[in-house]
């Protein structure tokens, strides 16, 4: 905690947020400033925690199906992934090949909309209100697709353990592809609107720079550590459901400053439409649920841990349970939690400007913070 | 009656006229801001109060009207009360001595272009007045910018603005349009120069996106107004856009020629003549404003010590070097 | 120097680029629904509230009352009330109370149910002034439905009591005394 300055030194607190426009929800960062520099920055939390994991202590495995859209947002359906897979894990449930196939796809598909997200906050954090719309654009389509197999279009809720609620159709797979179509054509749009602009190169090339030690110190994950130059992805080092089948790579950049983290973002969305494309082409036929779905799950005793990448970065799921259809504990590592970690030593130094370049570049969300 | 009472009922007539002119422009700059703007972003924008949205400004003006005034406890309540008023008044005086027209001027003073800046520099004072009173952190830092950042800005604008008065010898805006005539200042390469120059800071000056440093909205929520709520907001908004409106009159005359068309000089007084000025005054000063407009909702926010630096650094040596050039080609012509 | 001025006419281009793309997509049509006047289809598939099932041919539901809903339902948002008339072999339904305000739409209900008696609904369009508005008598919905669709009560055994009449004409207002 920041001390209350002494009036005759020449620092002030400022307190940004919890509603502040760029903190995206009820994040409170408590600066002490010099001017418009930041000397230090203090993220407070728990304005909006709700005891996912405590809740996940008191539910049945399937009960918490609910939870994990709530957590994040953007990108729920990689949270669903996690969760079914340690419970899969932990009761040896085997998946048909087909409903992994299709966890992998709507996972990807949501990753991307998450990205596109990504793109409008963290512009509109620089200042630039016109690319949310046209990101949002693309990402309302992703988000009718994938409505259109969950039934709703934010907390999916689609993932269960055994497999998946419902199987795709043909419009799916046929709009899907029209999906990766078009956004092969945006894409380079994005570029010459955004990644060209040379205010908007001035604004994050060389700001809020995490070298590959300061990364590893602080276990960043996600974009944001293959933005520093290290390819740390679990789909990739700890491969699980049928990521090893296909064939995609790991973008990353050595700069490791807020440009490189942008850029990493732009090119997973490419290698996530690969994932799609491969996914779809390659489809099994089969069932999408395994045959004889237990009312309750229930395993023996013990423990488990899945580790998945989600949109931000490295979500793992820790359950240990007595043999009940409930576990016994449930801890989550959620990814933007342990990126803001590393809040405070990015930011000592430098403008409030580039704090909320950096913030923004961090796709922090709140919630999963908060959990 | 004397000729002088005539005068003097013509002034202010025409002052009158103005005044309204000012609230008119505004309100339609509002609609035409959120129209482009919605269009760029691939939406409709207003588009159900009357014809194309086209009262919406009016009903958002009633609604900020009927809107309580708050006071924060420790503002100091006379100086934020000011504020607003001291942002929306200047601007609107400072229109009187604009040449619409050959004669559709209230005023041609003999210094009109240092009235026009003695009193857009009020802008300034009214920012910081306004972020100082609040008594808010995110307010006061809003004023620091721009006080930074217009005084640094002015200098350019004003090299720029001693460049056009140079090449036409006058500080009158009427005489200034005048001695242009059909080839615009904006012809020539140093007078193109000043003007892209004047262009830019211009957009500092109003403090328009990318260069709205002392709102920043992602950065310091609303910047010098984040306190103020109603018609207290209503009148910096208004005073936005009448400046915006007076940098783009007053590049129209200097740069762009005022009420001429290029190479063809009109000729006659008559009323026809006098309208088809206007509306040539009119249709560049716009022009202007919606370029103003379309680069506000493409580009982000440029940082502060950026703005500083591309001022001192490439803008002030940059005009003064144009100014340097024009002095050497008017010596170079009159040898 | 060189550089300053190679970043500068580059920058400058940079610039120029992004406002014809704003340009382009300015000019072009706009792509949004003029909303209360234009609705966008909903996907079948969309999951609103839970609803019980319409048997098509008898107009009544198919829930045969056995809890399971209610007690899978991690949210504690279905309450039944079932009897079982004298001289009747099964549970009769009487009330199926969902509490809308508290359901997550996790789909656990729907898919436990061993009669395949509950189904999502396809509302979108829920508004109301206060939070009792979401608290759905589903049994009465069901008559309700029923008749919307135009289909015949058929009343399988004379002597039965009729349930759903009986939850229809139970006053509204109920649940909100709890
Ligand atoms: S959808 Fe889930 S939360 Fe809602 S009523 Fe059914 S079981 Fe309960
Ligand atoms: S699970 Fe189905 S049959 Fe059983 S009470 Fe619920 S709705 Fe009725």
């Amino acid at each position: 905690m920041i001390p209350h300055p002494d009036p005759t030194q020449e620092t002030l607190v400022l307190n940004m947020g919890p509603q502040h426009p760029s903190t995206h929800g009820v994040l409170r960062v408590l600066l002490k400033m010099d001017g418009e520099y930041v000397i230090e920055a203090e993220p407070v939390l728990g304005y909006g925690h709700r005891m996912h994991e405590k809740m996940g202590e008191v539910r049945s495995h399937n009960g918490f199906y609910a939870n994990v859209g709530r957590m994040d947002y953007g990108g729920a359906l990689s949270f669903a992934h996690g969760h079914v897979l340690a419970v899969e894990r932990l009761s040896d449930i085997q998946v048909p090949e087909r409903a992994e196939y299709i966890r992998v796809i709507t996972t990807e598909l949501n990753r991307v909309a998450s990205h596109l997200l990504w793109i409008g906050a963290f512009l509109l954090d620089l200042g630039a209100f016109t690319p949310i719309l046209y990101s949002f654009d693309d990402r309302e389509i992703a988000l009718d697709l994938l409505e259109h197999v969950t039934g709703a279009r934010i907390t999916f809720s689609y993932f269960r353990v055994g497999g998946v609620c419902n199987d795709i159709d043909e419009q799916f797979i046929e709009g899907t592809k029209k999906f990766i179509k078009r956004m092969r054509e945006r894409i380079p749009m994005f570029h010459k609107l955004v990644t060209g602009n040379i205010i908007f190169r001035k604004r994050v090339e060389g700001i809020g720079i995490i070298d590959r030690d300061m990364a590893l110190r602080y276990g960043v994950t996600g974009p944001m550590i293959r933005g520093s130059g290290i390819p740390y992805d679990i789909r990739k080092v700890e491969p699980y459901s049928v990521y090893p089948e296909f064939d995609f790579d790991i973008p990353t950049y050595d700069e490791g400053d807020c440009m490189a983290r942008h850029k990493v973002r732009m090119d997973e969305i490419e290698q996530s439409l690969r994932i799609i494309e491969q996914g779809l082409e390659k489809l099994p036929d089969g069932p999408v649920m395994m045959e004889k779905v237990p009312k309750k799950v229930k395993s023996g005793p013990g423990d488990t841990f899945m580790s998945v990448e989600a949109a931000r970065g490295e979500l793992c799921y820790y359950l240990a349970t007595d043999g009940t259809d409930t576990p016994y504990r449930m801890k989550i590592r959620s990814p933007s939690y342990s990126n803001l970690s590393i809040l405070k030593e990015v930011t000592s130094g430098i403008l409030l400007s580039d704090l909320v370049a950096v913030m923004g570049s961090m796709d922090l969300v709140i919630p999963e913070i908060d959990r | 009656m004397s000729d002088a009472l005539i005068q003097l009922i013509i002034i202010l007539a025409l002052a009158l006229v103005v005044v309204a002119y000012a609230f008119g422009n505004s309100a339609i700059l509002v609609w035409v801001e959120r129209k482009l703007c919605g269009h760029i972003q691939r939406r409709p924008g207003p588009c159900e109060v009357g014809p194309f949205g086209l009262f919406q400004t009016a009903i958002d003006g009633i609604k900020l009207m009927g809107k309580q005034i708050i006071i924060p406890r420790n503002a100091d309540k006379r100086l934020f009360m000011v504020a607003p008023v001291l942002s929306f008044v200047p601007p609107i005086i400072a229109l009187m001595v604009i040449p619409f027209s050959k004669h559709v001027q209230v005023r041609d003073l003999d210094i009109g272009l240092l009235f026009v800046l003695s009193l857009a520099a009020m802008n300034v004072l009214a920012i910081l007045i306004a972020g100082w009173s609040s008594a808010n952190k995110y307010s006061l830092f809003g004023a620091v910018r721009a006080v930074a950042q217009n005084v640094a800005y002015e200098i350019p604008l004003l090299i720029c603005l001693i460049t056009a008065v140079m090449w036409t010898g006058s500080l009158s805006l009427g005489d200034i349009v005048n001695a242009q005539g059909g080839t615009w200042f904006i012809f020539y390469p140093w007078g193109f120069v000043a003007f892209l120059v004047y262009f830019i800071t211009g957009m500092a000056e109003t403090n328009r996106a990318p260069f709205d440093m002392p709102e920043a909205e992602s950065e310091l929520t609303a910047g010098f107004h984040t306190e103020y709520a109603g018609m207290g907001f209503g009148l910096f908004f208004l005073g936005e856009y009448t400046n915006m409106l007076l940098m783009a009159s007053l590049a129209t005359a200097l740069f762009l020629g005022g009420y001429n068309l290029p190479f063809i000089e009109l000729t006659g007084d008559g009323v026809m003549t006098e309208l088809l000025r206007v509306f040539i005054f009119l249709a560049k000063a716009y022009g202007m404003i919606i370029v103003m407009i379309w680069i506000r909702w493409t580009f982000p926010r440029v940082r502060f010590d950026q703005l500083m630096n591309f001022c001192w650094k490439i803008l002030i040596p940059v005009s003064m070097a144009n100014l340097a050039i024009t002095a050497l080609v008017m010596k170079l012509g009159e040898l | 120097m060189i550089a300053t001025i190679k970043e500068i006419i580059g920058g400058a281009k940079s610039l120029l680029v992004g406002m014809s793309i704003t340009a382009k997509y300015g000019m072009s049509k706009t792509v949004t629904a003029h909303y209360p006047f234009e609705t966008l289809d909903i996907t079948p598939n969309f999951r609103g509230h839970i609803d019980l099932v319409v048997n098509t041919k008898t107009g009544k539901h198919k829930c045969i009352s056995c809890m399971m809903c209610q007690r899978t339902c991690p949210s504690g948002c279905i309450e039944i009330k079932a009897e079982k008339p004298e001289g009747a072999k099964k549970k009769q339904l009487v009330e199926y109370h969902l509490d809308f305000t508290k359901c997550s739409l996790c789909g656990n209900c729907v898919e436990v149910c061993p009669t395949k008696a509950l189904e999502y609904s396809n509302e979108y369009n829920l508004v109301g002034t206060s939070r009792h508005d979401f608290h759905f008598e589903l049994v009465e919905r069901v008559v309700k439905r029923a008749d919307a669709m135009g289909i015949v009560v058929v009343e399988e055994k004379a002597e039965e009591p009729k349930p759903e009449k009986a939850a229809a004409e139970a006053p509204v207002g109920d649940d909100n005394s709890e």
